[in-house]
């Protein structure tokens, strides 16, 4: 009989770029239980709508995650929008998704970077985050943010991106598309990246289902849904939209979905860009939620569903704002695949589900 | 100068940040700014550090983890707020478990603003900061380093916002809300 250790993971560990807890209960090298502890990035952010009013909030809901703050901004001003009953200028929807993708595709490029780094590929690490520069550097050229874009607001976006513009965007992304196809190559067929990532945490379709997974967490275990699929905002435009899944559910799937979700993002992009129409980009806002309104929305950020909840109380400043994140769903089905895995394999496994710890707590 | 300036390594600890500043400091260490080239190199090891790059704001969980990270560090050492929030609390300032910046719970000695602080800014503050860790070196060196003054760590009881109490305030609220019910 071996003897069990709790064996503490973090807050400060080199793998994690943010803080999250695991109290790793194990037998000789083998994990029997992981219990996650979280709190350590708590702000209390959603309190401060009572002191910011609705249109100041966007700035604060951008700040809730760095790497999705896009997503969040956009997924805020849908949520007011639909409380106050404002009708978005379609060029504002487009170029909302725009650059909701290309925050996708930089998202998705940083944690292909950060797994590398995970399993000991120091050079494919280096090369991920060279290659999601050229995507900061868009970012950059048409909102004059790397990584908080403050682009959107309630009623439409902040600033026009000419055709002309959008046109050099496509070539950048088509640039892009080369030197990532070959990254894609390392990623997908290199033999000690299978090696590492191949049976490694994996959750089946009944248990991603039963722990309520989102994201392409789940879409590597076989569930394919992405609220994109629904078509709201500009989504609606395209000719078709398939949500990528993958059947293994381990460590290997989730970093082929994720893998292939940038090249989809760069075609919605490339789409979006040609199907834009001329326009107004900004609707001009006035008044105040009603008294007692209520909202929801739901958007597809890059780790997957979430859900937005406003209320209203008649005053600028909203009664209620509230954000169910993915990282909080797929907590539940991180700490599964952890059991029963190698010590070694803790940290690839808790960085296959893409947590981000920031939007679990804000 | 001295070795120790030549090569310094720093370790990253992200208190109560967004994110924003955190992959800012990674993108200093990777192709595009490389400060790896300089001999900067990340490290996850206290003990080996020289520069405490924090970002964030501290809250009551983590105040005593930076803390603690800071007292694991050996001198000379040096300590880089990263980012508006680590400076001050930023946006978060008002929030009820926003502490303030890191400077309640450490000694900091150079602040780099910014939401999110920009690379070439984060690169800035680290040359700035080797100045002062060649000067703390000299100065253990002749024996004349005089201890970090270590505040008292606040809790959020001790959270005040227009001079009044957080706790109490919200307790009140509540209150409130249990009458009218």
């Amino acid at each position: 009989m071996s003897q069990r250790t709790i064996i503490p993971f973090g807050p400060q560990h080199p793998v994690l770029p943010e803080p999250m807890h695991l109290d790793l209960v194990i037998e000789d090298e083998r994990v029997v239980e992981a219990i996650p502890q979280v709190g350590f990035i708590h702000r209390g952010l959603e309190k401060l709508v009572t002191k910011k009013d609705y249109t100041q909030f966007v700035l604060v809901t951008e700040r809730i995650c760095g790497i999705c703050s896009f997503g969040h901004s956009l997924g805020y001003s849908e949520t007011v929008e639909a409380l106050m009953g404002i009708e978005v200028p379609p060029r504002a929807e487009f170029l909302r998704v725009i650059w909701h993708e290309l925050s996708r595709i930089h998202s998705h490029i940083l944690w292909m970077g950060l797994l590398a780094d995970g399993f000991g590929y120091e050079n494919l690490f280096m090369q991920c985050w060279r290659l999601r520069e050229q995507v900061l550097d868009i970012l950059e050229a048409t909102t004059g943010g790397r990584v908080i874009l403050t682009a959107c607001n309630v009623g439409g976006v902040e600033q026009d991106i000419e055709n002309g513009e959008l046109n050099g965007i496509c070539q950048t992304l088509d640039g892009l598309r080369g030197e990532y196809n070959q990254l894609l190559k390392t990623f997908l067929k290199d033999k000690s990246v299978r090696h590492r990532l191949v049976g490694v945490g994996y959750l089946s379709e009944a248990d991603a289902r039963a722990a309520g997974t989102v994201g392409p967490f789940a879409r590597a275990s076989n569930i394919p849904e992405d609220i994109r699929s629904l078509g709201f905002g500009a989504y609606a435009a395209l000719s078709g939209f398939e949500p990528i899944t993958s059947k293994d559910g381990d460590g290997y799937a989730r970093c082929e979905v994720r893998a292939l979700e940038v090249l989809q993002s760069i075609d919605i992009i490339k789409e979006l860009a040609e199907k834009i129409p001329d326009g107004a980009i900004n609707q001009k806002v006035k008044g105040a939620p009603e008294d007692g309104s209520y909202a929801v929305s739901r958007l597809e950020q890059p780790r997957g569903e979430c859900f937005y909840f406003a209320k209203g109380n008649g005053t600028k400043f909203l009664e209620r704002f509230r954000i169910r994140t993915p990282t909080s769903q797929n907590i539940p089905g991180m700490v599964q695949t952890l059991q029963g895995c190698d010590l070694a394999d803790v940290p690839l496994n808790v960085l296959t589900i893409d947590p981000c710890i920031s939007c679990t707590e804000r | 100068m001295s070795s120790t300036i030549k090569s310094p390594w720093l370790i990253h600890y992200d208190a109560s940040s967004c994110n924003g500043c955190d992959i800012e400091v990674l993108a200093c260490l990777t192709p595009m700014y490389d400060v790896e080239r300089f001999g900067i190199i990340n490290t996850g090891n206290p003990k080996h550090a020289d520069i405490f790059l924090v970002t964030g704001s501290v809250n009551e969980r983590n105040i005593s983890v930076v803390r603690q990270i800071y007292e694991q560090m050996l001198e000379p050492k040096v300590v880089i707020a990263c980012g508006i929030c680590a400076c001050s609390g930023g946006i978060f300032k008002e929030c009820y478990n926003t502490l303030g910046g890191v400077d309640v719970a450490i000694p900091v000695d150079v602040y780099a603003p910014g939401c999110a602080v920009r690379p070439e800014a984060i690169i800035d503050a680290v040359v700035c900061g080797l100045g002062v860790l060649e000067e703390k070196r000299a100065a253990l060196a002749a024996g004349e380093l005089p201890p970090a003054e270590l505040p008292e760590l606040p809790t959020a009881a001790d959270k005040q916002l227009d001079g009044v109490s957080v706790r109490d305030a919200a307790a009140a609220e509540l209150h409130a809300e249990i009458r009218d019910e």
